[in-house]
């Protein structure tokens, strides 16, 4: 550690341990005055670097501890959510949360909390984050690669550490905690007609790896100056994994189940019912959340506190799950999916395209006219009943010419379904794991392939660089 | 037992009175700072304002030349439902402090929830730390521009009702009625409305002597309807999004009549079920300022943020087309005669309406775009210093326009817009009066998928309700229809813009930027615009 760095507010002991969200999910269970209470704690650490025209511009420190009290008064139910851990305010907040339940209509789709459960347990992780001048280091690497290149690196750096525990009056207690890293840069020309990207995506901070995400940043940036304007149409596309992270993981925030059997959704089978058993797209691809890609030291668990599982969404083109909440399950008469809540657009911590074997270079070889993608931006929906989106290439857009990457070529706009072009796919590279969110936050574990498709859809030009 | 608001005041009075000191039973115990959540305590309470100067004068005493410090309590609460059902109530209430500190024109920045007098300072010496590390890889120091200093201060939203103080019964009988009302429309299958409701009270201490107390609230309801086609073969949602969120109390909620716009919008909706796909082409294309104000969001109001166009965002939000500073301010043409663009934080009602930025800074409102030209950008203290040899050039002074501001207490402040909005034309146009004047076009009413790149020339905007109108009148609803252009072109279409009765403001409660993301809220008057030959597309395809 540098002797300029005081030690980090980051120290493991700042995230709530097992015994201390046990503590304090029990003091607000014990003050609670409605008939039955749910306590969700969630515990959190972010240290993070920004850096910018090859400087470090800020970086900054947080701590907090949210407790979110859910009474329930019969089928009427009311949270409150407060950081304020002492007892009187944990009690306060208990009962506020009761007077409103109270005042609530009841929910006849209210599912009875559960009790006890058993989880699985993980891996060991150490929840260490770096100092600020661990971080500025790692900074350093890249702005001056970018500075020797006469290039402008531009990027931010982002630790979390966390725990999260849920309790009932039941006697429901869970408990997970993890750790996640990012690391993400943008070099550009000065002129400002060439920019590359790179990212690098962890767990913990010695998995990121700066120097190869600078090289790669500088290399993409020197390779993507003075791009020409090619024919916005259809064309065979590679997708980096990140590009392809950016739209495949699409297609699991539209598998709610319940959406999908009344009639909004993709996922929808003309006529009635849904489309769990019916081949949605090419036969290799499979998709899955597994709590395995994404370890953490107490096991996962969702939003009711159901420990999470492996789910495969999507098996050789096939639909196998969708995301079946509590209450849909029971009405639908199939167990619940316990893929978990949060990232994803509600598809739970991680996901995984499966991946083959083709290499980058034999995908680009086998090409006679193609374009090559390192990521999209500004990815917005357009229509939900073909999970159509639309969004722009960016930092590294190529021309493909007879087996070989050829020169540069302006930003696309595209209007495309993640169902659409893998019902083309070409080929399948192995999955690696991607930062594929387009905040570039510290998160969920993405694992994506490079993969080759026909007839992706640019539908106009773009200026951006 | 809980304790009072006033015993609370009365405890930190105590405190301040005195010397702050370690031992004092208040601060040594943080439990008790802060009392219970129906009590939160105010931003301007002596006590925290005691603390405040903690964290200054260990900034200070560390080696800063400039430190700021923020404290914010800040509520909110969520009432959501679907068809006649609850889904959920929630009370959201986070309180803590943030420190920022200059050392050597480096920036360092830490934040905590303990609200005790050796956590705040050890949040200081963290920034400290923070502000030291990054020292590193300086290039350029940090300079501030100047403000006058020794802002001191209190603003509050200019509500007429605190919505924490309706009852929860009067929010759900309000929201369910309005449900109940779309679901009487046949076809309607699905309806989700909320209100959510914002209070901020935090104060600011900088080390040059300003001290500055504000209240901010802000108010919104919302409502989606979706019908689907008795086939499973199509569906379609309509929000209603002519109503946007805005700076005000639950009087908005009460004004914003759902339940008397819900048959309407749930009509739209199952006629957008069998309305005609639209043709692509190129059409005189009427916006409704509560579609036209996210398009002014994204292609005027973050292309003139500075810290875009100088390069702090290319890793995320982007860079801009007006750029470089040099090239463009006072020559770039960006739209016709009849464009005219302000930033402005005074409108009343407005989701950026404030008192002072994070910064201390008092907020005028600036011409940005006057007559079609580029006049200037948006700037924080920071950022002001580098336009410094062009505003000397011009006889302006070197100024921030208050465009600093943090999410919450955990977060370091930056560059956000204020309320970017257009200027109404000086005639007495209406929606109703330029659609009679149209001759053959579409005119879209609401704000549906957006898109830009990360420059902001390529745009792609769709909307809620696309209406067809042929010979002055509207003949029919279109769908799967949404407008492309490259935005010089775009505003260089601009024919005629409505008058002053027409002005409306949109806003976006959560408009996202930097790393980590912020959210910053921001409102946008607009007045309806008629751009002419605009490229349309279609947006359908069959699974």
């Amino acid at each position: 550690m540098s002797a300029l760095a005081p030690r980090s507010l980051f120290a493991p002991a700042t995230i709530l341990s097992r015994a201390e969200a046990q503590e304090i999910a029990q003091r607000a269970l014990t003050n609670s005055p409605a008939p039955e209470t749910r306590v969700s704690i969630n515990s959190s650490a972010r240290a993070d670097t920004r850096f910018a025209l090859n400087q470090v511009t800020t970086s900054g420190e947080n701590s907090d501890t949210q407790v979110t009290i859910t009474a329930y008064d019969g089928n009427r139910a009311a949270s409150v959510n407060t950081n304020r851990l002492d007892e009187a305010s944990l009690a306060a907040a208990a009962r506020q949360a009761y007077e409103i339940a109270k005042l609530v209509p009841p929910n006849p789709e209210r599912m009875p909390e559960l009790g006890a459960q058993s989880f699985p347990a993980l891996q060991e992780r150490v929840l260490s984050l770096p100092t600020p001048a661990e971080r500025a280091a790692a900074a350093k690497i890249v702005t001056e690669l970018a500075r020797k290149n006469e290039l402008i690196a531009t990027g931010f750096i982002e630790c979390r550490a966390g725990a999260s525990a849920l309790a009932n009056s039941k006697g429901l207690f869970a408990y997970d905690s993890s750790s996640s890293v990012t690391m993400t840069s943008t070099v550009r020309s000065p002129d400002g007609t060439g920019s590359g990207w790179a990212c690098s995506d962890g767990n913990s901070f010695d998995e990121l790896d700066p120097a190869t995400l600078a090289a790669t940043a500088v290399q993409k940036a020197r390779d993507s100056r003075s791009p020409v304007a090619i024919e916005p149409g259809r064309y065979t596309t590679i997708l980096e994994p990140t590009a392809t992270g950016n739209l495949v993981q699409l297609i699991v925030g539209a598998m709610q189940a319940r959406a999908a059997d009344e009639g909004r959704s993709f996922f929808t089978k003309p006529g009635g019912g849904n489309k769990i058993g019916l081949k949605v797209v090419d036969e290799r691809v499979t998709l899955v959340a597994d709590p395995d890609d994404n370890p953490s030291t107490g096991g996962g668990f969702d939003e009711d506190g159901q420990p999470l599982q492996k789910v495969v969404w999507i098996e050789n083109g096939v639909v196998k799950n969708l995301n079946y909440d509590r209450y849909w399950a029971q009405k639908q008469g199939v167990q619940p999916t316990r893929a978990g809540g949060g990232g994803f657009r509600g598809a739970g911590r991680s996901l995984r395209m499966m991946g083959g074997t083709s290499s980058m270079a034999e995908m680009v070889k086998g090409t006679e006219r193609g374009v090559l993608v390192t990521r999209f931006w500004y990815i917005r929906p357009v229509d939900a009943r073909t999970i159509l989106y639309t969004g722009l290439t960016r930092d590294g857009t190529f021309l493909i010419e007879n087996g070989k990457v050829t020169r540069p070529i302006k930003n696309f706009r595209y209007n495309e379904s993640p169902i659409f072009f893998l019902n083309n796919l070409e080929a399948m590279g192995p999955s690696v794991r991607v930062n594929a969110s387009e905040n570039l936050g510290a998160g969920g574990a993405v694992f994506m392939p490079a993969i080759k498709v026909r007839d992706f859809t640019f539908s106009s030009l773009s200026d951006a660089v | 037992m809980t304790r009072s608001r006033r015993d609370f005041l009365k405890a930190g009075a105590t405190v301040a009175a005195g010397s702050l000191v370690a031992t004092s039973p208040l601060l040594a115990n943080p439990a008790r700072v802060v009392p219970p959540l129906a009590d939160v305590p105010r931003a301007d309470d002596p006590a925290i304002k005691a603390l405040m100067q903690v964290a200054i004068d260990t900034a200070r005493s560390g080696g800063a030349s400039y430190a700021d410090v923020r404290v914010a309590a800040r509520r909110q609460q969520n009432v959501n439902t679907r068809d006649r059902i609850v889904q959920g109530v929630s009370d959201t209430d986070t309180y803590g402090l943030g420190v920022r500190t200059l050392v050597d024109g480096a920036w360092g920045f830490a934040a905590t929830s303990r609200l005790d007098k050796d956590s705040v300072a050890n949040a200081a010496k963290a920034a400290l730390g923070q502000a030291r590390a990054n020292r590193a890889s300086q290039l350029r120091p940090v300079e501030l521009a100047p403000t006058p200093g020794n802002q001191v201060g209190t603003w509050t939203s200019p509500i007429e009702v605190d919505p924490f103080t309706v009852a929860i019964t009067d929010k759900v009988a309000y929201l369910l009625a309005a449900n109940e009302a779309a679901l009487k429309v046949k076809g309607i299958r699905n309806v989700n409305s909320s209100m959510f409701f914002l209070r901020e009270e935090k104060s600011l201490m900088t080390s040059d002597g300003s001290y500055i107390v504000q209240t901010i609230y802000r108010t919104s309801p919302s409502m989606t309807v979706t019908a689907v086609s008795p086939d499973f073969r199509d569906f379609q949602s309509v929000q209603g999004n002519e109503i946007a969120p805005m700076g005000l109390g639950y009087e908005h909620v009460t004004n914003s009549k759902l339940a008397e716009h819900a048959p309407r919008w749930a009509e739209l909706a199952v006629q957008k079920l069998s309305a005609k796909p639209v043709e692509p082409g190129r059409y005189d294309l009427l916006l409704h300022p509560s579609n036209l104000w996210l398009t002014v969001h994204e292609v005027i109001a973050h292309p003139t943020e500075l810290d875009r166009a100088l390069g702090f965002e290319a890793n995320y939000a982007g860079t801009s087309f007006i750029a470089p500073p040099k090239d463009v301010l006072g020559k770039l043409r960006i739209g016709t005669d009849l464009l005219n663009i302000v930033g402005d934080r005074e409108q009343k009602g407005s989701l950026g309406a404030i008192g002072w930025d994070d910064e201390a800074v008092k907020p005028v409102k600036f011409d940005i775009i006057k007559n079609g030209m580029f006049v200037d950008y948006q700037t924080t203290r920071e950022q002001a210093t580098m336009m410094a040899d062009y505003y000397r050039s011009v006889g302006k002074p070197v100024r921030s326009y208050g465009c600093s501001y943090a999410q919450s207490w955990a977060d370091v402040q930056f560059q956000r817009m204020p309320n970017v909005s257009m200027v109404p034309g000086t005639n007495d146009d209406t929606w109703e009066s330029m659609i009679a004047k149209m001759d053959k076009g579409i005119a879209i009413v609401g704000d549906g998928s957006f898109s830009i790149d990360q420059q902001r020339y390529n745009g792609q905007f769709a909307g809620q309700v696309f209406y067809e109108v042929k010979g002055g009148k509207i003949v029919g609803q279109l769908k799967d229809v949404a407008y492309q252009f490259r935005t010089p072109e775009f505003w260089k279409s601009l024919k005629a813009i409505g008058g002053p009765r027409s002005y409306h403001l949109g806003g976006a409660f959560g408009d996202a930027k930097g790393q980590p993301g912020q959210s910053n809220s921001v409102s946008h008057g607009c007045v309806p615009s008629l751009f002419q030959q605009v490229n349309i597309i279609n947006t359908g395809r069959t699974a």
